[in-house]
């Protein structure tokens, strides 16, 4: 007894009423009843939204039916509103093998967005457009791996959202303040003290991986980094730990606080090779899939390079959004990959596309993400390397 | 004699009332993947309500699980008709918190005694959701 609710400006008071439409005080009463829970002060206003459970693969027919539903009761996106990655690349489906059924109820999906003004950007690295937030920023963003790399590289602020609470954050611009939004919720909890040398993204992706098995959803500040990481290789970091973990943050910059007592935990190199023989199994592959989070353009470029003038002997699948591809082909790097037989493929990945109906039993990742839903979800085979080695995989 | 009607105060997150039996779970639960939503039936293999159907009861349970996605799925047990009238929680979560706003299922957790522990199933539960209070009639 004695809850406090969350306090509402009269303009709010009169959205939760029912006053701006039944969606609007719908979207509403979902981000009171979250901000009663965690005992939120008040909304805070948030400048972006990045929406999850677009697939159809994931939200199936409940979220169809909801979107529908939701979509049609006039509501629209009033900030910068985003999409997660869908079920298939929007444009080339049918060349790709997906099943028509399956295409009809992605199409279905988009539109409702389309109908709430919610750009299909269709990515999970919003941050590499002209959309990433600044410093000090807060916004609602619903990718875990988004979440981790918006809090800890871009010093930006955001709960790890729901599908669900993102939409009603786009639609209300607003979201409660309670957790990640709050500068005393964003100390590290843990020292992760780093006993080996990171070579390539894989290192940083097994590490993330290690991390969010061993400290579940707590706070990290890395220690023991030989070099300021590239943010291809914090992409990576971020994506594996917010997998394994709900680790919603990592700090590697900011000092150790004496005042306080960390735990510390150690990972060693035995440590990585622990998690990388768990994802994978020892066997040949026919798929080689990258993009997981979505490849940037210099990841892009690395693998056009290496593939430049060669012919793939296995199927090359490289997964990015449609904006990065779009700059990419201006840039040569799409020609180089596709003349070689491989294929960058937009507004999807492996983790979220029909990939068993596609034709693909097994594959070979640099993502452990991706290796830890695939065999989780889609019960597929996954065995890991090197962005690079992977590459030269597709070759031979 | 009748049964005596055993009174618990929590926290109202979603309001409303709701009464029915009672289907008691002691794990979490994750409707994505969980919880069929055409029929209300638990699905999830190893389950200790695997095979039972939660429709027209009130579901008491500790948490939810997995993913944001299963609000959805709480919204199409309500779409199929196959929804519980209203759920207990020991302490809940945004994905139960979004299953129930959208799909008006009254929602109570926080009780002042442990709800899985003094609940079980077969038990005639009331909801009310607005002030966050329960009444069980033991069977």
């Amino acid at each position: 007894m004695g809850y406090i609710a969350v306090y509402l400006t009269r303009e709010e008071e009169r959205i939760l009423e029912g006053e701006k439409g039944e969606a609007k005080a719908l979207a509403m009463e979902l981000l009171v009843a979250i901000g009663d829970v965690y005992e939120a002060p008040r909304m805070i206003k948030v400048r972006s939204a990045q929406i999850s459970g677009v697939s159809y693969k994931t939200i199936g027919e409940p979220g169809v039916g909801f979107l529908k539903d939701f979509s049609s009761g006039g509501a629209v996106a009033t900030i910068k509103a985003m999409l997660n990655p869908a079920g298939m690349d929007l444009a080339r489906w049918r060349e790709l093998g997906v099943p028509e059924e399956f295409a009809q109820k992605q199409l279905e999906i988009i539109q409702c967005f389309n109908k709430m003004k919610i750009e299909p950007t269709c990515t999970c690295i919003p941050y590499y457009a002209d959309s990433a937030p600044v410093k000090g920023e807060h916004v609602a963003w619903a990718e875990s791996s988004a979440v981790v790399f918006a809090n800890s590289v871009l010093e930006a602020y955001t709960n790890r959202e729901g599908g669900p609470t993102a939409l009603a954050s786009s639609i209300l611009g607003l979201s409660p303040l309670y957790g990640m939004h709050l500068d005393e919720q964003r100390i590290p909890t843990h020292h992760v003290k780093l006993k080996c040398k990171l070579n390539n993204d894989l290192d940083y992706s097994l590490l993330g991986y290690w991390i969010g098995e061993s400290l579940g959803s707590n706070l990290p500040r890395i220690d023991g980094l030989q070099e300021a990481p590239s943010y291809d290789r914090l992409k990576a970091l971020s994506a594996s730990m917010a997998a394994s973990g709900s680790v919603p943050m990592f700090s590697i910059r900011k000092k150790a606080d004496r005042n306080r007592e960390y735990e510390t935990v150690s990972v060693d190199r035995e440590e990585l090779l622990r998690v990388n023989r768990a994802l994978s199994s020892e066997r040949e592959f026919e798929h080689i899939c990258l993009g997981c989070p979505h490849l940037s353009l210099e990841e892009l470029k690395l693998i056009a390079n290496l593939v430049s003038g060669r012919k793939t002997a296995k199927r090359l699948w490289c997964f990015t959004s449609r904006h990065l591809r779009n700059v990419a082909e201006q840039r040569g790097y799409v020609g180089a990959i596709e003349q070689a037989g491989g294929k960058v493929v937009c507004d999807t990945c492996m983790v979220v596309s029909p990939i068993r109906e596609m034709g693909v039993g097994g594959l070979l990742t640099n993502s452990c993400k991706a290796a830890h839903y695939l065999r989780s979800l889609s019960r597929i085979e996954t065995r890991l390397e090197s962005l690079e080695e992977c590459t030269r995989y597709a070759l031979s | 004699m009748p049964s005596p009607r055993l009174r618990m105060n929590g926290r109202k997150v979603v309001g409303g009332p709701g009464a029915g039996e009672a289907i008691v779970s002691k794990e979490a639960i994750s409707f994505f993947g969980g919880v069929d939503p055409r029929n209300g039936v638990v699905i999830e293999s190893g389950h200790d309500l695997e095979g039972r159907s939660i429709q027209g009861k009130v579901l008491v349970f500790p948490r939810g699980k997995g993913s944001t996605v299963g609000s959805y799925v709480i919204y199409g047990l309500r779409k199929y008709g196959a929804a519980p009238v209203a759920i207990v929680n020991i302490e809940t979560e945004p994905i139960i918190i979004g299953g129930c706003v959208l799909a008006k299922i009254p929602l109570v957790d926080r009780l002042d005694r442990n709800p899985v522990e003094v609940i079980q199933t077969g038990d005639w539960v009331e909801v009310e959701g607005d002030i966050g209070r329960v009444w069980v009639t033991k069977r």
